[in-house]
């Protein structure tokens, strides 16, 4: 009180108590500024931490790769002349000049399109089989020793068979990817299902949930960390899958990409395609773990 | 008068195979409305199975339980449950976890305003409010047990059923909860049903104590009532005779005449 008295009688002491107040801030951004610059340098630490030691590893790989395949008669061309020769499917991978003449952004939307098909309907159908399977003591009774054979089949061995049924070769790769994730998503479904702690059935039964709240209030999120653990497993099984479905069927895919530039001697290509296909599967592992950690929130840790 | 609660000569038989176990027999009870009544005996007693069963998670294998003389059978909010270990869900906020029960059981009688009004009341008397919106796994073990009772007071139960609610909980924490709980029967007056194996808990809470005999085959060996006027204060009743006396005689029960012969 007694500072405002004066500013409200002289003009002079009123002016200079705003320039005070200005100065205040300015005082007080300097101690704030400091801690973040230190948490910037903390964070570059963390991340150097993080990022040096696989670039070092990648740089002495390619090195060695460099020194081995230089020397005259060597079947696999060195890194220098994979560069070289895939310049431009590096630079531009959108031309499509018909037929399979494609860049290689349109293989890999390919194979991703029918992998994302046949993956959803895994999805879908591995979890519902799942509790199914996790629920019901018959149902698993009747259907695991079934679910136990099936699953050791290799993916490709349905091939010839799906290709029978379907005539074409688009519904064969889609349903070969399908037939291949599905397993692991029905089996880790299952198990969460069945792992599902009896308090929490018991709270359910003295709510009253209905059969289907039942399903979406406690047996999803109680389960998700298992069943997430299975989708997980399945994109992997699925980007497996593709290349080689694709490599047989022909036609637009990183598969078919990769045989093609075999039968035409393009070795670099298939090292271009080796390396696509490995950082694409690394994305979709890390997509349906993140998702995986976004959707289980609070789940886990109990 | 009639009985509030009744449990009407129970048996439970558990069969495994070929092997069959009796657990409960001849278990007959009545509670009145208002009541705090305690089930105590050793552990592997089945007075779990009997809560259990009274809450309707297992069922009878002779002999029914009768809520205002009708006979129930099924789990349901009438009989609010606190478990042992607050069965939380862990996915779900402090709020959330309580709105399940009460978007239930108040579906047609009361609004969304009501019903989050009522949730809210409900954390208030339990002193949680404050952590609405906290996961079960960012509070201690008592504020767990304090949101389980929450959850249970909000389905507005003819009977609270609290299964050995205490249990898990440090010395401080218990005693500070069981004063709450006791506050909270004197302010709403629920009908308690309430299994221990804590014989100072049950003295100081309940107004009658059922005390059971050893399994397999156990049954009711004796009913003492608490002859100790409400409130009660935990420090007073320390020195207090008819405590005294009271604590004794559950004692005498469990430790002499019901000894149990496989802890020895």
């Amino acid at each position: 009180m007694s500072m405002s008295m004066p500013a409200m009688k002289t003009e002079a002491t009123a002016a200079a108590l705003p320039s005070n107040a200005h100065a205040a801030p300015v005082v007080t951004m300097m101690p704030k500024r400091a801690p973040r610059t230190e948490t910037y340098a903390r964070m570059a630490r963390e991340a150097a931490v993080r990022v040096v030691p696989p670039v070092i590893v990648i740089a002495l790989l390619l090195v060695i790769w460099e020194l081995i395949c230089r020397r005259a008669g060597s079947t696999l061309p060195p890194p220098s002349r994979v560069f070289k020769d895939t310049k431009e499917l590096i630079f531009d991978p959108f031309f499509d000049r018909g037929g399979i003449d494609k860049g290689l952004f349109w293989h890999l939307s390919a194979s991703l399109q029918r992998v994302a098909l046949g993956y959803s309907l895994a999805a879908v159908a591995g979890i519902a089989l799942g509790t199914l399977v996790g629920q019901s003591v018959w149902a698993m009774r009747g259907l695991d020793p079934l679910f136990q054979v099936l699953r050791t089949i290799p993916p490709l061995a349905w091939l010839p068979l799906s290709l029978a049924a379907f005539r074409d070769g688009q519904p064969s790769a889609i349903f070969v990817i399908f037939i291949t994730s599905i397993w692991p998503i029905i089996i880790n479904t299952a198990v969460g299902i069945r792992n599902i702690p009896q308090d929490y059935r018991n709270v359910a039964a003295v709510v009253q949930l209905n059969p289907l709240e039942f399903f979406t209030k406690i047996m999803i999120p109680a389960a998700a960390p298992y069943m997430f653990t299975g989708l997980r497993i399945g994109i992997g099984l699925s980007w497996l899958a593709i290349v080689a479905a694709e490599m047989l069927i022909g036609g637009v895919g990183i598969g078919f990409f990769i045989w093609d530039a075999w039968n035409s001697s393009h070795i670099s290509e298939i090292i271009l395609a080796l390396f696509y296909v490995g950082i694409i599967g690394f994305v979709l592992d890390r997509l349906i773990a993140g998702l995986g950690k976004v959707v289980t929130r609070g789940t886990v840790a109990n | 008068m009639q009985a509030y609660l009744k449990l009407d000569h129970i048996d439970k038989t558990f069969t495994r195979g070929s092997a069959t176990t009796e657990v409960l027999k001849e278990i007959n009870l009545t509670i009145d409305k208002g009541e705090y009544v305690s089930i105590i005996g050793h552990s592997g007693c089945g007075k779990s199975t009997l809560l259990n069963i009274v809450a309707g998670l297992t069922g009878t294998t002779n002999g029914c339980v009768l809520l205002e003389n009708r006979e129930v059978n099924s789990p349901g909010p009438d009989r609010a449950v606190v478990f042992q270990n607050h069965s939380l869900l862990p996915w779900l906020t402090v709020y959330e976890n309580v709105k399940l029960g009460v978007d239930k059981v108040f579906a047609k009688t009361k609004t969304r305003a009501e019903r989050d009004a009522w949730v809210m009341h409900n954390l208030n008397l339990v002193q949680m409010a404050h952590a609405r919106d906290k996961r079960p796994n960012e509070i201690s073990g008592g504020m767990k047990q304090r949101v389980g009772i929450a959850r249970a007071l909000a389905m507005e139960p003819k009977v609270l059923l609290l299964d050995e609610p205490f249990g898990a909980l440090d010395a401080l924490t218990r005693a500070h909860l069981q004063d709450s709980v006791m506050a909270l029967h004197q302010k709403l007056g629920n009908t308690i049903l309430m299994i221990t194996h804590d014989v100072d808990e049950a003295v100081l809470l309940s107004d009658r104590i059922v005390m059971m005999t050893n399994g397999p085959s156990a049954r009711i060996g004796e009913v003492l009532e608490v002859p100790l006027a409400r409130p009660r204060k935990r420090l007073e009743l320390a020195a207090n005779s008819s405590y005294l006396k009271c604590r004794q005689r559950v004692l005498e029960f469990l430790y002499e005449r019901h000894r149990f012969v496989e802890a020895a």
